[in-house]
């Protein structure tokens, strides 16, 4: 079950039948256990990395991180009003931190504009959260273990022993 | 002018020609190569960089650096059990190809017989020669997966035969053996008085079972000079980094020559490997079970495709037949390049029981693989519509 995971991480488009043939299985069974996968909610679903600064379009392509600090509420912690903040679609990523503030809020907008009246219009005004601060991302060099650059041809030589 | 008699018997290479075609042509999709698809770990490359950085471009000791040579007696003793001692028994080279040469100057004398299961890496052959040595080839063949037996060495054997010369996993083959069938040649090995090269630079890549050194086996470490080296496990074939291991009369024999023709080992290349060997073992497991699956899909694409192929047991090679196809090695190789621009070795670089065969390299990544593989049935295919 892990390999077949290690497997669509790599390539998500990879076939049962490909699967099978690496991990010596029939891809009945590979197609088993996918689904099984995608039933229990371990695959979540199957996404194109794309890079954007190749793609030329405008969309989305503004990144921001965004420290934000909370006042926690009884019994349940700091989840309520994390889910009211992940809820947001501009919302891409959140996390709960240990140390100087309490959520990471990754936020995606089409342009600075989008990104800072989220934060001034939604998030800061919310009953909650006592203060924000905003990083904006300037270049992505390498993002979730992908560099985000065409891969080098390969400098070994085509034929050796 | 005149060359000596000997440079003159050595089988010329005759696949040169096949080779410099594929470097000639542009967009080849190789499945030629016999080194690992991916550069050096990040981490190796910047303490080599760092170590340029401090100021270390010496000689070394002749034997190699120190720490290097303990680095490499505590990694085969954890992983292994194996014993060396640093200061007698372990002497670092450049590449496994120097410590094979040293072996076979330490000990051959005129006329001594070398024993060399065929197919087999190229330099065996040619280096037994230029020693004073005579090869005796070991036939294998698919029937017993390229594995050699005890019968076979007992009955090459006579007076004359000094060594074997014993890779495993094996290039081209793939061929290893396991502990029990391992046992059983050292058995003879034994009664034979031979001495034993065995050259594991693939050791790491063993798919189904745990690699057994052979100076593990009984009263074997005595009479092996045990080759290995960072190419293959860590993706340093550039770096030229290797050693060798055994009884200290046999280090200290492959040593004096060292000293006098390489000198040592590059400082930087050799910094590098204490790395990698510090850091390493991770990545080797992960890039192992990359290489599984990639066996596992490559086998039977080969024998979906008609070209029937034995499991290999270890490195990162399949090794098929084409002989239903009636076409040489080389003549398939050649029409495959041209047709489907897709390089393959043909068997025979690997000397003359390669012939009907096929290297092909799984050290490439999957998307690769893929397209290769479709070309390779396709080429196929329209052998048959003749």
């Amino acid at each position: 079950m892990n390999e077949i995971i290690e497997i669509l991480e790599r390539d998500a488009r990879a076939t049962p039948e490909e699967i099978a043939k690496m991990l010596g299985m029939t891809s009945k069974a590979v197609a088993l256990a996918i689904k099984k996968m995608e039933k229990e909610g371990i695959i979540l679903k199957y996404k194109a990395i794309i890079n954007r600064e190749m793609s030329k379009e405008e969309r989305n392509d503004v990144r921001a991180l965004i420290e934000v600090k909370l006042t926690p509420q009884k019994n349940v912690g700091f989840d309520h009003l994390a889910e009211r903040i992940y809820q947001f679609p501009e919302v891409t990523s959140c996390y709960l931190m240990s140390g100087t503030y309490d959520l990471l809020v990754v936020v995606e907008g089409g342009n600075i504009h989008t990104v800072s009246s989220f934060v001034s219009e939604k998030l800061s005004p919310m009953e909650g959260v006592r203060g924000t601060v905003t990083h904006f991302i300037l270049k992505k060099y390498k993002e979730d273990g992908d560099i985000l650059k065409q891969p080098e041809r390969s400098k070994r030589p085509a034929i050796s022993l | 002018m005149k060359t000596a008699k000997i440079v003159g018997q050595i089988p010329p290479s005759g696949i040169r020609v096949f080779f410099d075609l594929v470097l000639g042509m542009k967009d080849v999709i190789s499945l030629g190569v016999g080194e690992p698809d991916f550069v050096t770990p990040w981490n190796i490359r910047e303490r080599a960089i760092y170590a340029v950085e401090e100021g270390y471009t010496s000689y070394t000791s002749n034997k190699g650096l120190v720490e290097l040579r303990r680095e490499i007696s505590k990694f085969l003793k954890n992983k292994h059990g194996l014993d060396y001692d640093p200061e007698e028994e372990i002497l670092i080279t450049v590449g496994v190809s120097e410590a094979f040469d040293l072996s076979l100057r330490a000990i051959i004398d005129r006329g001594d017989r070398i024993l060399i299961p065929e197919p087999a890496y190229v330099s065996y052959r040619p280096i037994t020669m230029l020693c004073g040595g005579t090869p005796v080839s070991i036939n294998t063949s698919p029937g017993s997966n390229f594995k050699i037996t005890p019968k076979d060495i007992s009955r090459l054997c006579d007076k004359k035969t000094k060594a074997m010369i014993l890779n495993y996993p094996n290039n081209p083959t793939g061929a290893s053996y396991s502990k029990k069938e391992l046992k059983a040649i050292s058995e003879v090995i034994l009664k034979r008085d031979l001495i034993m090269i065995s050259d594991e630079i693939y050791g790491d890549l063993t798919y189904d079972f745990e690699h057994t050194p052979f100076a593990t086996l009984p009263k074997m470490k005595e009479r092996t000079i045990y080759l290995n080296g960072f190419s293959k496990s860590y993706a340093m074939t550039g770096w030229r980094v290797g050693y060798a291991c055994g009884p200290k009369s046999l280090i200290g024999a492959m040593t004096k020559i060292h000293q006098y023709t390489m000198l040592c080992a590059s400082i930087i290349s050799q910094m590098a490997a204490v790395e990698a060997l510090k850091s390493g073992e991770r990545s080797v497991q992960e890039m192992k079970r990359e290489y599984r699956r990639r066996r596992e899909f490559v086998i039977s694409r080969l024998n979906e495709i008609g070209l029937s192929c034995h499991r290999p047991e270890g490195a990162f090679y399949a090794f098929p037949s084409i002989k239903e196809t009636r076409l040489s090695s080389l003549e398939f190789s050649r029409r495959l390049l041209e047709k489907e621009k897709v390089a393959v070795v043909p068997g025979t670089a690997f000397g003359s029981l390669g012939e009907g065969y096929l290297r092909l390299s799984y050290a490439s990544n999957m998307d690769k693989l893929k397209e290769a593989l479709l070309g390779i049935e396709r080429f196929v295919k329209s052998l048959s519509q003749i």
